[in-house]
């Protein structure tokens, strides 16, 4: 095998991409997990969504300095430059995933803690299994699975369509509890934020392996876009 | 549409090879049915490893591989519309359109003058005038006029690698060819040099059309609109630069251009 070195690299920087992408999904699930714990566990799980989403933010500038370092150093071309430019895209993602992951835990101490987050851990849960797909599919190079993620925005979309009928019906049932639900109903959307997220994370994947994206059934090719220069 | 200066269809070159009852025997087969249209005004990059026929390609184009002993050519080239193996073709006039620049700078032991001036006074040019005219037109299409302005009658041989490269550039400018052929013409520069060279020949598009063979395949993606990959003497993919280097369309290419090759 030649370019021994750079193929090291590569595979450090798919290493990373994984860490990060485990990090990611251990802060959703954590973050949604306080809506099932009180007190001192809930507050514990807080703490820990903060420390992950610090961890995630490095993690982002480390790939980030390792993608310019190939830039520079390998000059890559073609499937390796698609590759590390992906992988430049997908960090700013999976960085905002982190976010909005300590964003709900700022939430879910005023969300009551009772049967009707169900909804909501179901949710999470379909939105850490695209999180992990996309990144697997980046790291596998796996076109299908990518765009099954693409294709599974979908069903995270109706939780949140559902779960926003059920605040609607909560609230026409007894006004007071208003206030609380819109909190849920902030959790939910930045769930569905993050499906975005990892279908964004997939449709660099997508790039990375066909050369363009496909974007609301459109295909986008980015060199070709800025032919000119 | 750009319109094609130099297109080739079915071109075969053996070295060394004999032909026995219209059958090409033995020999080296060094380019294996090359078809390609070569843009006018546009800078076409050639690229592949050595040996894999580029430079036989490009010395092909203005047939100076006929100087080749044993050398056999199939096919058809044609330049501006004229089949230029036909026998009516004058070499010295297709070399004057189709002009080429080395690897190695090769200024004559002469003068700067005399060497921009060589081609024309060889074609009868004699008046002065006429002369500092194309001397000074040619070293400025050259980008290298206001370095050697004031030392023309100075010795070519006192210049640097890469003024000595643009005074060769100079040299073939100065009979207004429609092509200018470049073989790996900065190889043996320092990067400043690469540097006036490749701005030299984004300049030059304006008015000629470049064909340049080149082993920097970070220099074809500056530089070059369209690339050709040569493999083993075939053309494995020509296309638009971004394209063949951000999506190489062949296993061939995306193998050699990310340095896995082999």
């Amino acid at each position: 095998m030649m370019r021994e070195k750079f193929q090291e690299q590569l595979e450090e920087m798919h290493r990373q991409m994984v860490v990060m992408g485990s990090l990611c999904q251990r802060a959703i699930a954590m973050a949604v997990k306080t809506l099932m714990e009180e007190g001192d566990a809930a507050e514990h799980l807080e703490d820990q969504v903060h420390i992950l989403d610090g961890e995630i933010d490095d993690m982002e500038r480390e790939i980030e300095s390792l993608c310019t370092k190939l830039l520079l150093k390998q000059q890559p071309v073609a499937s390796d430059l698609r590759r590390i430019t992906a992988a430049l895209k997908m960090v700013t993602d999976l960085e905002r995933i982190g976010d909005q992951a300590a964003d709900i835990v700022e939430l879910t101490r005023f969300i009551q803690k009772d049967d009707r987050n169900e909804l909501l851990r179901k949710m999470a849960t379909d939105v850490i299994y695209m999180v992990s797909q996309s990144v697997e599919a980046f790291v596998h190079l796996d076109l299908d699975q990518a765009r099954e993620v693409i294709a599974y925005d979908d069903v995270v979309d109706r939780w949140f369509d559902q779960i926003k009928v059920e605040i609607i019906t909560c609230i026409s049932q007894d006004r007071s509890e208003g206030e609380a639900l819109l909190d849920v109903f902030l959790v939910a959307k930045y769930l569905e934020r993050i499906g975005d997220h990892a279908t964004n994370l997939a449709e660099w994947v997508e790039y990375a392996l066909t050369g363009a994206r496909s974007k609301d059934g459109l295909w986008v090719d980015p060199v070709g876009a800025d032919k000119d220069n | 549409m750009t319109a094609e200066i130099i297109t080739t269809k079915a071109l075969h070159l053996w070295y060394g090879a004999e032909s026995k009852n219209g059958a090409v025997v033995g020999g080296q087969h060094a380019l294996k049915g090359i078809d390609i249209g070569i843009p006018a005004r546009q800078i076409t990059a050639l690229i592949g490893p050595s040996g894999c026929g580029k430079s036989t390609f490009l010395k092909t184009l203005n047939r100076m591989n006929d100087l080749v002993p044993g050398v056999h050519i199939e096919g058809n080239i044609c330049f501006d519309g004229q089949d230029i193996f036909d026998k009516t073709i004058d070499i010295t006039w297709l070399r004057k359109q189709v002009g080429m620049v080395f690897q190695k700078a090769n200024p004559f032991p002469m003068s700067i003058y005399d060497n921009v001036a060589y081609g024309p006074r060889t074609h009868g040019i004699r008046s002065r005038s006429e002369l500092d005219g194309i001397v000074e037109r040619a070293l400025r299409d050259a980008a290298i006029w206001d370095e050697v302005k004031d030392r023309l009658k100075k010795s070519a041989l006192g210049l640097s690698g890469g003024q000595q490269q643009r005074l060769c550039i100079a040299r073939a400018l100065d009979n207004e060819p429609e092509v200018l052929l470049m073989d790996e013409a900065t190889s043996a520069l320092d990067p400043i040099s690469t540097a006036k060279i490749e701005d030299l020949a984004v300049a030059l598009k304006e008015k000629y059309t470049v064909v340049m063979v080149t082993h920097n395949m970070q220099q074809a993606a500056r530089v070059s609109d369209k690339t050709a990959f040569f493999l083993l003497g075939e053309l494995v993919e020509f296309g638009d630069t971004d394209q063949l280097f951000n999506m190489p369309q062949d296993k061939r290419t995306e193998e050699y251009i990310t340095g896995r090759f082999g």
